[in-house]
């Protein structure tokens, strides 16, 4: 099981290794930009991460970067981690009592498990959106408004501005500009995924976590979604979790591979799909287990 | 085949036969409850509406043998159930907010819900002897404050319950979609939670009013009642259920109407409450 971990780290290794930010800049302004990965420097890093619910330990000794401006997909079957993983990032899991994580998240070289760090403006700054839409119950304009103003007092008209601004980002606003004051709730499944999306926008993250984003919606509703998430990677750096293979592989430049808590490999999406270095990954995306 | 026939009519007959006599109970047991509230009903609306006339809400009860209203009743009432819900529902609403959202993983919550359950169900003149000792008797007489205060003591209970009740129903995926983007928990309590439950803990308030509004017992060592037109909080209250106790339990065929009637504004003043809390509910359960 060290074997796992170890050439996890070495393929990570491979991965990107300029940790300058030079060329991140190049990399905001393209439009089509994974086509170069190694431009990109690691934005998250995780080190030896344990994650516990109560004695069980659901994450062992995970080391892995997500890099800037790249979609990172997390596969494996049910109960692997990847979710558990995703929750860590954003320190979500404090919500409940007996989950603790142990290890460093690196967040731009800060370590976000650090426990004097603010964890709302962590959360400002880590994003994420869950796998059932969750749109809050106010209207459409104040589900964005919302989350603008935690953070900034604007005036009305600027704040229509973000509204509208954070609505086209997430190509929702053509659908929705003649109704803002419609409830949230009142809108299609596939819809209010894409209203979660433009409210975690709004709030300018850095870093935004999709757990499962398109699991409870319709193969129209997913393409959107998809399309969205590789348009927002020119801005933002992207975690994806997914339980269907294609769409990891339509949407990531790199993959992770979880088993039972363990990262087994993790590496460039199209190696991980075509010529994968452990068994288990080949098995799993073969379709021979999970 | 031949075999299996016959045994399996018989079951079916007797399924069909069980299936009859409980449908016929439940029919039964339906017009029982139904018969015995529109015969209350009937007789309130029958005794009451003949003694409805303006009088009654312009003048006070009236003497032994003579005519009058019930204005001091009315307005007795209506000060101590605001006193009551005024005191009573922020520490209902506050003391379930810290069960359902703080201290959802305190042992402490199952306590503070235990023994909230005890309040809910204690007889409600142990609550009226409990303020007579803790105001009545340091303050030297009955008095319309005590009256209200025995009437939060009962709203209390009810109003953590349901409020309570009512945010455990919000699911967890809401509070972490706004803690995700970045909002406090204190926000995202009175923003998103106290939205999504409102019409649940509305309906909670209205129950508890309803509750009050025909209580007798709590207010008989505590506000005590008055004959008389009194706004003051520091001196003994008339109230419409007592109003009512007193007087049908009298010879006195107008107090006897009075009572009628009174009885008749309590019941329809809680039924409008309960509509209007019901049209609260679907109008946010629908569309």
């Amino acid at each position: 099981m060290s074997a796992f971990t170890s050439s996890a780290n070495v393929a990570s290794a491979n991965g990107a290794p300029q940790p300058n930010g030079a060329h991140s800049v190049g990399a905001t302004s393209g439009v089509a930009i994974h086509q170069a990965p190694a431009a990109a420097r690691d934005k998250l890093t995780i080190e030896m991460l344990n994650f516990y619910y109560g004695q069980n330990r659901a994450l062992k000794d995970i080391t892995l970067s997500l890099r800037e401006n790249e979609v990172t997909a997390f596969i494996g079957p049910s109960g692997c981690g990847k979710s558990t993983l995703l929750r860590v990032l954003n320190r979500i899991y404090e919500l409940y009592p007996n989950q603790v994580a142990k290890g460093r998240v690196m967040l731009d070289g800060q370590d976000i498990l650090d426990a004097r760090q603010d964890r709302n403006m962590l959360r400002a700054r880590i994003g994420m959106v869950f796998q059932k839409p969750t749109p809050f119950p106010m209207t459409i304009y104040e589900n964005i408004a919302f989350g603008i103003r935690l953070y900034e007092t604007l005036p009305r008209s600027e704040t229509d501005g973000r509204v509208e601004h954070a609505l086209r980002g997430a190509a929702l606003w053509n659908e929705v500009k003649d109704k803002l004051n419609a409830s949230g709730t009142s809108l299609s499944g596939g819809q209010q995924q894409r209203l979660c999306i433009a409210r975690t926008v709004a709030v300018k993250p850095e870093v935004i976590l999709f757990d499962e984003p398109c699991s409870a919606l319709d193969p129209i509703s997913t393409s959107k979604i998809e399309e969205l998430i590789d348009e927002l990677s020119a801005k933002y750096t992207i975690a994806i979790v997914t339980h269907n293979m294609q769409q990891a592989a339509r949407v990531s430049q790199y993959t992770a591979f979880m088993y039972l808590g363990e990262l087994v490999e993790f590496g460039e999406t199209q190696t991980i799909f075509t010529s994968p270095k452990q068994k288990q990954t080949e098995e799993y995306i073969t379709g021979r287990f999970g | 085949m031949a075999n299996t026939k016959p045994v399996t009519t018989s079951l079916l007959a007797r399924r069909k036969s069980t299936d009859t006599v409980f449908k016929g109970l439940c029919y039964v047991a339906t017009a029982l409850g139904l018969s015995a509230l529109c015969l209350i009903l009937g007789s309130l609306l029958s005794h009451g509406v003949a003694g409805l006339n303006l009088r009654v809400f312009t003048e006070i009860t009236p003497g032994p043998g003579s005519e009058g209203g019930l204005l001091n009743a009315i307005v007795g009432s209506l000060i101590m159930t605001v006193i009551g819900v005024l005191v009573g529902t922020p520490i209902g609403v506050l003391a379930g907010t810290f069960m359902a959202e703080y201290g959802r993983y305190e042992r402490v919550t199952h306590v503070v819900r235990f023994i909230n359950d005890i309040l809910l169900s204690a007889p409600s003149i142990v609550i009226g002897l409990f303020v007579y000792e803790l105001i009545v008797v340091p303050m030297g007489s009955f008095s319309g404050l005590a009256g209200g205060m025995a009437l939060a003591i009962i709203v209390v209970p009810v109003v953590v319950r349901t409020t309570e009740d009512m945010l455990l129903l919000v699911p967890n995926q809401l509070r972490e979609a706004a803690t995700s983007i970045g909002a406090p928990r204190s926000v995202i309590i009175r923003s998103v939670c106290y939205r999504a439950a409102q019409a649940g803990i509305v309906t909670g308030v209205l129950l508890a009013v309803a509750r009050v509004s025909g209580e007798t017992a709590p207010l008989l060592f505590t506000a005590l009642g008055n004959l008389n037109f009194s706004l003051s909080l520091g001196s003994p209250m008339a109230s419409l259920p007592l109003t009512i106790n007193q007087f049908a339990s009298s010879a006195y065929p107008e107090w006897q109407s009075l009572a009628w009637t009174g009885a008749l504004i309590i019941t329809a003043a809680v039924l409008l409450l309960s509509i209007a809390a019901r049209a609260l509910v679907s109008k946010r359960n629908g569309p």
